[in-house]
């Protein structure tokens, strides 16, 4: 029978790990990520998990351990946040190149310096490009479910995934929690049938040198399966619903019917832009929502046809690409490019470095995007002293002033 | 001591290996006495070229290629999902010096201090040859590479990775060389059979063209590195148990480097010559008084 419990984020995620039957487990503490892998420790420890568990020296090491133990044809887990993440780059490649299902949590934090523990999707996101999949949690039940729901994608397109959650709001915060039924989990997802498993009996060399003749081809695959994981998450995500009781998908709607402004957002800040879009609505504004949970594949045809039509697109981006815009903007942007009756979009950077995004925030935005006629890539919400608005127009490059010594 | 070398080969004829690499001869000795239930991880090394463009492959063992730095996590995670399996298969990592000493150094002291169950081979050509003769931390003082070059050669001594593997106190870690194979084969006889723990293998590995002598001499030289004193054969059980396993006989330094033209600055300069030779005689004396510690009743005999 499922349980019920009051728990955290991050034990969620043990949990979640759990239910996926991981078998092996590798990481390294990093706060706010530290919990996750301190229960897993202990349900490895007793016996509850049946997994190995390798607390080994750095992040990097941690997805070293993963790819080897998935390439050996094990159900590989880990959890980082921020630097780990970081520090991780070069094996998620090696991850994806290998075509190995790994799921990782990543508890989403600010890059230092200066050294910042709080929100921030910077880390996850500066990982873009490297061929994982990405999903964005927003409660403590996604912070497990989706770990499931992931492996149960990653294992049919041999591509991984990661499951981004808010540091602190999510991590750290109790909410209720229904723990599924074991069986339930294994009826939904079946045991890892790994590509290869480096077994003796079949001596193959794997990940060595490919010439020009062949490299192509085996990027065009990854990308292909990409593609094809949009609708298996689809699939999956309708499948968790009927097997486990929540249907998940790729993009979350909220009164979108006949929306005319619509914010767009990710995480766990989406609770509060949604209690916003509820009192605009009672004001009369016909406000709605759209919640990015698949960042990776990016729902680019679905988000063509949601937003097409729009008056105007507010996308709330809790990071900035420094030279461009919040990152978020930039894939809505790009995704609607060409598109006859595509929506100007509005970019809005907020809640850097765990500043709180609350729902008086959204309404801020909110005010702001029905005043201001023309889009711009980045508008900065609550900057000490600055009105929401893009850079500073009369900014000038001043050589810094040398500090004054206090003796 | 004798021992019969096995004559069954397990790896294949024409590998990318250059004429007379050491690294190539190596594995192909390994191999003998590894058994077939087997897995290597590969770090960027020689061998991720030796082994050959896919869909090639010189080994009748399984071998997972990775990045530089990971060799001794990669095999950890192996070992993890076969123990999980409920199988016993011996996971090897094999790794230059670069992926030991340099890069691979923090991985491989994580395994080690986790006692991991595997197996770490080091082939030690004593610089980055795969990219073109660069100083490692294994490039002995007076050495010339692309990157020590004439006008100054390497000053320091090499890393002492055996004085720090034994620090971690391990079950087994032993030096070998293709020079003396039957020395070699039983080392990974000991270390295949010490199961349920870390063991490493420090395996001097000539490198003709980086090392700028004769391929014919390969073998001559890495014999020459033992008996000289500069490349020692013993093992460490533990981490305190030292023996020596094959005794030198005083050849004098000067005709181990006099083969190889990378000690060219080296030759030419007294007072470095000197240096060395202190430094080579401090380690003979630190060694053999662990030997002599280990075994106090058999001093001196073979």
């Amino acid at each position: 029978m499922p349980e019920r419990l009051l728990l955290t984020g991050n034990h969620a995620a043990a949990y979640g790990a759990m239910l996926a039957r991981s078998e092996v487990i590798s990481a390294y503490p990093i706060t706010p990520q530290t919990m996750i892998v301190e229960l897993l420790s202990e349900l490895t420890a007793s016996g509850r998990l049946d997994a190995k568990f390798i607390t080994v020296e750095s992040e990097h090491s941690a997805m070293a351990a993963c790819v080897g133990a998935s390439a050996a044809g094990a159900r590989a887990y880990t959890a980082t946040s921020g630097q780990g993440l970081a520090l991780m780059h070069e094996m998620l490649h090696w991850a994806v190149g290998a075509r190995l299902p790994i799921v990782l949590t990543n508890v989403s934090r600010a890059m230092a310096p200066g050294w910042s523990i709080w929100s921030d999707q910077s880390d996850i996101l500066s990982q873009r490009d490297v061929g994982w999949m990405m999903l964005f949690a927003e409660s403590v039940q996604e912070a497990q479910d989706f770990i499931i729901w992931m492996y149960r994608v990653a294992e049919q397109v041999f591509l991984p995934g990661m499951v981004g959650m808010d540091a602190f709001i999510l991590s750290h915060t109790a909410e209720p929690l229904i723990v599924h039924d074991q069986e339930a989990v294994d009826e939904y997802l079946p045991p890892f049938e790994p590509l290869y498993d480096l077994d003796p009996a079949q001596p193959r060399a794997y990940g060595g040198l490919v010439n020009r003749d062949h490299y192509f081809e085996l990027r065009y695959k990854i990308y292909e399966n990409m593609e094809r994981a949009g609708q298996l998450l689809i699939d999956a995500g309708e499948e968790f619903g009927d097997v486990l009781g929540h249907k998940y998908t790729p993009l979350e709607g909220f009164m979108l019917d006949d929306a005319e402004y619509v914010l767009v957002s990710a995480g766990a800040m989406t609770s509060n832009v949604r209690q916003a879009v509820r009192d605009l609505r009672e004001k009369g504004i016909k406000a709605g929502l759209l919640r990015v949970i698949a960042f990776r594949p990016f729902p680019v045809k679905q988000i063509r046809r949601i937003l097409g039509g729009r008056k105007k697109v507010a996308v709330l981006d809790r990071n900035m690409s420094a030279g461009h815009s919040g990152i978020f903007a930039e894939e809505v942007r790009s995704a609607l490019h060409g598109q006859s009756d595509a929506p100007p979009i509005y970019g809005y950077v907020v809640g850097i470095g765990g500043r709180d995004v609350r729902v008086e925030t959204a309404h801020e935005v909110m005010d702001d995007l029905l005043e201001r006629d023309e889009p711009e890539m980045a508008l900065f919400v609550g900057v000490k002293g600055l009105p929401i608005g893009p850079l500073r127009a009369d900014y000038e490059i001043r050589p810094l002033e040398p500090l004054e010594v206090v003796r | 001591m004798r021992w019969v070398v096995p004559e069954a080969e397990h790896m294949a004829e024409g590998t990318l290996g250059c004429q007379g690499c050491g690294g190539a001869l190596s594995m192909r000795l390994v191999l003998k006495e590894l058994g077939q239930d087997a897995v290597a991880v590969l770090p960027a090394c020689c061998w991720s070229i030796i082994d050959g463009p896919w869909p090639v492959h010189a080994l009748d063992i399984p071998v997972l290629h990775t990045a530089f730095e990971t060799a001794a996590v990669v095999a950890t995670g192996v070992k993890a999902a076969k123990t999980v399996q409920g199988k016993d298969t011996t996971v090897v990592a094999w790794a230059g010096d670069g992926g030991t000493f340099d890069i691979g150094l923090q991985a491989l002291s994580g395994a080690a201090e986790r006692n991991e169950d595997i197996l770490f081979i080091c082939y030690d050509n004593e610089a980055y040859m795969n990219t073109g003769i660069q100083r490692s931390s294994s490039t002995p003082t007076g050495t010339w590479t692309t990157t020590t070059p004439d006008q100054r050669p390497e000053a320091r001594p090499k890393k002492d990775i055996m004085g720090i593997i034994a620090a971690h106190r391990i079950p087994y870690a032993a030096t070998a060389t293709a020079a003396y194979p039957e020395d070699l084969e039983r080392k990974v006889q000991n270390a295949v059979a010490i199961k349920g723990g870390m063991r490493f293998l420090h395996l001097l590995s000539v490198c003709p063209p980086g090392w700028k002598m004769e391929a014919d001499q390969a073998i001559e030289v890495m014999r020459r590195a033992v008996r000289s004193k500069v490349f020692p054969l013993y093992e460490v059980r533990n981490g305190r148990d030292y023996t020596i396993t094959h005794w030198p006989d005083d050849l004098p330094l000067e005709d181990y480097f006099s083969l190889q033209g990378r000690f060219k600055p080296l030759l030419g300069n007294d007072e470095m010559l000197e240096l060395v030779r202190g430094n080579v005689e401090e380690r003979w004396q630190t060694l053999l008084a662990r030997h002599e510690a280990s075994h106090p009743a058999s001093v001196g005999s073979n």
